[in-house]
């Protein structure tokens, strides 16, 4: 009985190894990669809402986002304010108001995993995702949703997680739970 | 003959220990001070000091490629420790985030005295209102992670303000240290100790940043680059004693093997170098006497300027009948020959006393080395070597020099000819008269053009300023000078608005004066205004009412603190740049604001070569009224040039000064202006086709090639006057012999020089590509001038 109990005991262990390793090898994950590398350009519509625990109600905007593969992200926003965010090679260019900033994103450990999550996303490019985050695929290519958790437990206390939400290849909304509660939901529709 | 022979040998020995002593006790130098004028102008002299011990002397540049970035930022960790460790540096600094953080952590606390931002009116209830909507603004685009924790307390945004004042003095970071624009290469930089002119220490410095790597890098591919002054002079050193021992060999070896093949006598080849080391011996210690210190350049050159003593030694060994200069029978051949030597001696010390009174004192020093170093080989080839108690043995070179005499019989250059070539050469000279002189100091470096464009690279991409436009600010305080700077800065300001430059440096950035320090303290509003104005704010930008309560505190803490100071630097990387924008020296205080033309695209190393982008003199007219006599507006290159113009027009000048006393020396001597005349005349031919030589092949002269001409005129004087003398003796047995021992002597000194041309540091190979060519043409036309009267009709002269 002992053996049989162990041998059991073995069983379900091989059986859970095995599961670990299909989870990790994630054949849907990697198809919706492959899908969405393919993607070499794309313009979507985006309307965002903040909730900030300053605030005392939501920052609502809306513009567009644009994407040249496989670095070259935009988001203009257009209302309430104009204000456009553009990253480039790794260049994050920052327009608000009269006012221009010019930031490499390598040099903000904390902002840079944000905003490659999307653009490593769009681009397909999963070794860049995991190289910071913990992935978690679920559903269908038809709809499919993705949680980005970051494995650096210090990045964790400011980005606690991304969930993102999609059909095929175009991303249809995005959130992000920031490490003091505060968190934003993003919608996309692609425009034809 | 006995008491002589005693007499002259206990004073030559005597002497020489004399000089011995000297020349072991002198002190030798190997910095860039020989090139340095002795009496600059203020700003001269500032650009002296900096080069030799001003902090930029003192950086090394430190480059790390191959590989992977993480593997590149591990090694630049753990070299970074490791020389961090040693004494020999001050700091190291690569970026690595524990100075990133004392960085961050300093702008933070410091913000309300950093930020040029802070007035009265940023923080009256409007200026408020709009910076703190400005700042949410920014905290709700994508970018807004990077500011968020800072809100609370910095609703106004002055840290980030702050940081886009200092922005463009921090290169670009890869895997947390800092690296090329390119991201292929890890970059430190090494501030040592010992000054930028202490040529062994920076050489034992750099020896520690490559054993460390080795270290460091040890089962990597990655490579080692280093750059920086300190680097170029060890490297310049490294590279002229290489040259020099290796050239020196070479052609001792030629010119021993040459001698030992016409005396086929050791003993004799021997006693006919004796001249030459003493001259060398009495040449250093004459310097060193004269100078107190010995430069090392004037050791390089002047070695091989003493190739002419060797020559004394052949013209006493094969000129003399049977080799030997103590018999009665031959006194009059003998007190002839010296009467010619000694008249050659004296034409090279007008040259080289010419080189005396200039005010580099690299130049003076050679002028006294030569001149001493001729005289004392001379002397002891006069009245030592036939002192010596051993039979001089030579060849006979008569049959040599009789083929010789054939020959030149045969061949004419008849003097319309000669003045014809005279005159073309000169036309062609005066028609490149504004390409002829190169009047780039860089024409003289050692430093190969490669090695230039990596430090330019290396520069740019650690935001360091190149060697460009700087604004000096001298005072009597630190403060003074702070806020000078700053007074400067806002000119600056101005001009960097209408685009003459793009931006500027400034000590003023990180630790402004205290004045402008109480300033903004002083707008900051006390607690009462400042709360009702918040919640006057919080109000209609939505924000909950306690979300700005951090701020109030902080203000307040700011309000009273202490004023910030250089020591509150210490720990982060502005350090740095503190004590290389700001420096105290006898009492003055130095502030240096390096001025950046506008930006090359990114990563592209600027072309030192390049023309001055930025109009200096709307800067000089810009800043002009901003405390009169203590400010100056200059371009380094441009110092340096003109430095190194000035020496050149002096050396042009004195050398011209030395050419007229030679005429006034060989009028005086030979009694008759044709014979002078005909003295220098091939003289002046072989300077005049050699620089034309230079001109047509399109190579540009430097002082070296000045100082070759003069060399050609002392050495070629000598074969000019034995043409003269033998001439005027009416001596045509003698002929054969002569010609045998210039050629000789000729051989020696275009073997010695020849090897020198090759030399890859252009001050050796300038010398030598001008001396060898121009002391055969020396010959040549003393020779082919001289035969056209043979046994002909000059008037006898003389004693």
């Amino acid at each position: 009985m002992r053996h049989a109990a162990a041998a059991l005991i073995a069983a379900a262990l091989l059986a859970l190894a095995q599961d670990v390793a299909t989870a990790d090898a994630n054949p849907e994950l990697d198809q919706l990669m492959g899908l969405l590398a393919q993607r070499r350009h794309g313009e979507a519509d985006f309307s965002e809402t903040k909730y900030l625990s300053l605030l005392r109600q939501p920052l609502k905007s809306s513009g567009v986002l644009i994407y040249e593969a496989p670095d070259h992200l935009e988001q203009r926003t257009e209302a309430p304010k104009p204000q456009s965010v553009v990253l480039d090679h790794g260049m994050l260019t920052l327009q608000i108001g009269k006012r221009q900033r010019v930031l490499r994103l390598a040099d903000y450990p904390q902002l840079a995993p944000l905003i490659d999550s999307i653009r490593a996303t769009l681009a397909g490019d999963r070794a860049a995702l995991e190289r910071v985050f913990a992935l978690n695929f679920d559903g269908t290519l038809e709809h499919w949703q993705l949680r980005l958790e970051p494995r650096d437990p210090a990045l964790a206390a400011t980005l606690k997680r991304i969930d993102m939400r999609g059909e095929r290849d175009a991303i249809r909304e995005v959130q992000v739970l920031q490490g003091d509660g505060d968190r934003s939901v993003m919608s996309i529709t692609p425009r034809e | 003959m006995i008491r002589t022979r005693v007499v002259s040998l206990s004073v030559w020995l005597a002497l020489v220990a004399l000089a011995l002593l000297v020349v072991a006790r002198a002190r030798y130098s190997a910095d860039l001070s020989a090139f340095l004028p002795r009496a600059p102008s203020a700003a001269q002299q500032l650009l002296v000091q900096q080069l030799q011990d001003g902090l930029a002397s003192r950086l090394i540049l430190v480059g790390i490629e191959g590989a992977d970035g993480a593997t590149r930022a591990r090694v630049s960790r753990a070299l970074a420790a490791a020389l961090r460790a040693r004494a020999e540096f001050v700091s190291v600094s690569n970026g690595e985030d524990a100075s990133q953080d004392a960085d961050r952590e300093f702008v933070f606390r410091h913000r309300y005295v950093l930020s040029a931002a802070v007035s009265a009116e940023r923080f009256s209830s409007d200026g408020l209102r709009a910076a703190i909507a400005d700042n949410l603004e920014l905290m709700a685009s994508p970018a807004g992670l990077s500011v968020k924790s800072l809100f609370a307390s910095d609703p106004t945004g002055e840290t980030l303000q702050v940081i886009d004042q200092l922005q463009g003095a921090q290169p670009r970071r890869e895997s947390g240290v800092w690296s090329s624009a390119d991201g292929a290469r890890a970059l430190l930089i090494g501030q040592t100790r010992a000054a930028g002119s202490d040529t062994d220490a920076q050489a034992q410095a750099i020896g520690l940043i490559r054993t460390a790597f080795a270290g460091a890098a040890t089962g990597t591919p990655l490579q080692l680059l280093l750059s920086g002054p300190a680097v170029f002079s060890v490297d310049a050193r490294l590279t002229i004693e290489h040259e020099a021992v290796r050239l020196s060999l070479l052609s001792t070896t030629l010119i021993v093997t040459l001698l030992l093949l016409v005396y086929r006598s050791l003993p004799t080849l021997l006693i006919g170098l004796l001249p030459v080391a003493c001259g060398a011996l009495a040449g250093v210690a004459a310097v060193a006497l004269g100078f107190g210190v010995v430069h090392g350049i004037t050791l390089g050159f002047g070695v091989t300027l003493i190739g002419e003593s060797v020559d004394y030694s052949i013209y006493l060994f094969i000129q003399s009948p049977h080799g030997h200069a103590n018999t009665a029978a031959t006194s009059n051949a003998v007190t002839s020959l010296w009467r010619t030597i000694g008249l050659g001696v004296l034409t090279s010390i007008c040259g080289f006393a010419s080189l005396l009174p200039s005010s580099f004192p690299g130049l003076a020093q050679l002028g006294l080395f030569s001149i001493s170093g001729l005289v004392a080989a001379a002397a002891v080839t006069r009245f030592v070597l036939p002192q010596l108690p051993v039979q001089l043995k030579v060849a006979d070179l008569a049959p040599l020099g009789a083929a010789a005499t054939r020959l030149l019989m045969r061949v004419r250059l008849p003097w319309g000819v000669a003045a014809a070539l005279a005159l073309a050469c000169a036309l062609l000279l005066y028609h490149d008269r504004d390409r002829q002189w190169n009047r780039d100091l860089s024409a003289l470096s050692p430093v190969s053009d490669a090695a230039q464009a990596l430090d330019a690279s290396m520069r740019t991409d650690l935001g360091a300023p190149d060697i460009g436009d700087l604004v000096v600010v001298n005072a009597d305080s630190e403060q003074a000078a702070l806020q000078w700077s700053e007074a400067v800065g806002e000119r600056l300001d101005q001009l960097a608005d209408e685009k003459v430059i793009a931006s500027y440096d400034s000590a003023a950035r990180f630790l402004p004066s205290n004045a402008t320090q109480a300033a903004r303290r002083a707008s900051l509003p006390a607690d009462e205004p400042l709360r009702s104005r918040l919640a006057a704010i919080a109000a209609s930008l939505r924000l909950k009412p306690d979300a700005l309560a951090p701020f109030v505190q902080q203000l307040a803490a700011a309000r009273t603190a202490a004023p910030l100071t250089r020591a509150d630097l210490d720990g982060t990387s502005f350090a740095l740049g503190a004590d290389a924008l700001l420096w105290q020296r006898a009492g003055v205080w130095h502030a240096l604001l390096p001025l950046r033309a506008s930006a090359p695209a990114l990563g592209a190393a600027t072309d030192p070569s390049a023309a001055d982008p930025i109009d200096i003199d709307r800067v000089r007219a810009a800043v002009a009224d901003v405390a009169p006599g203590h400010i100056l507006v200059m371009n380094i290159k441009h110092e340096l040039d003109s430095l190194y113009g000035d020496y050149l027009s002096e050396a042009v000048r004195l050398s011209l000064a030395g050419l007229a006393a030679i005429m006034v020396l060989l009028l005086i001597a030979l009694r008759s202006a044709a014979r002078a005349a005909r003295v220098v005349a091939p003289l002046l031919l072989a300077v005049l086709v050699v620089a034309a030589g230079f001109a047509l092949a399109g190579m540009r002269l430097t002082i070296l090639h000045l100082i070759g001409m003069l060399l050609i005129v002392a050495v070629g004087s000598n074969y000019a006057l034995f043409f003269d003398r033998r001439a005027a003796d009416r001596e045509p047995s003698a002929l054969p012999l002569t010609l045998a021992s210039l050629l000789l002597a000729n051989a020696c000194t275009v073997i010695g020089f020849g090897v020198l041309a090759f030399a890859r540091v252009p001050v050796l190979s300038a010398l030598g590509a001008t001396v060898a060519p121009g002391t055969l043409l020396a010959l040549l036309f003393a020779a082919l001038l001289a035969s056209r009267r043979t046994g002909g009709a000059a008037p006898r002269t003389g004693g």
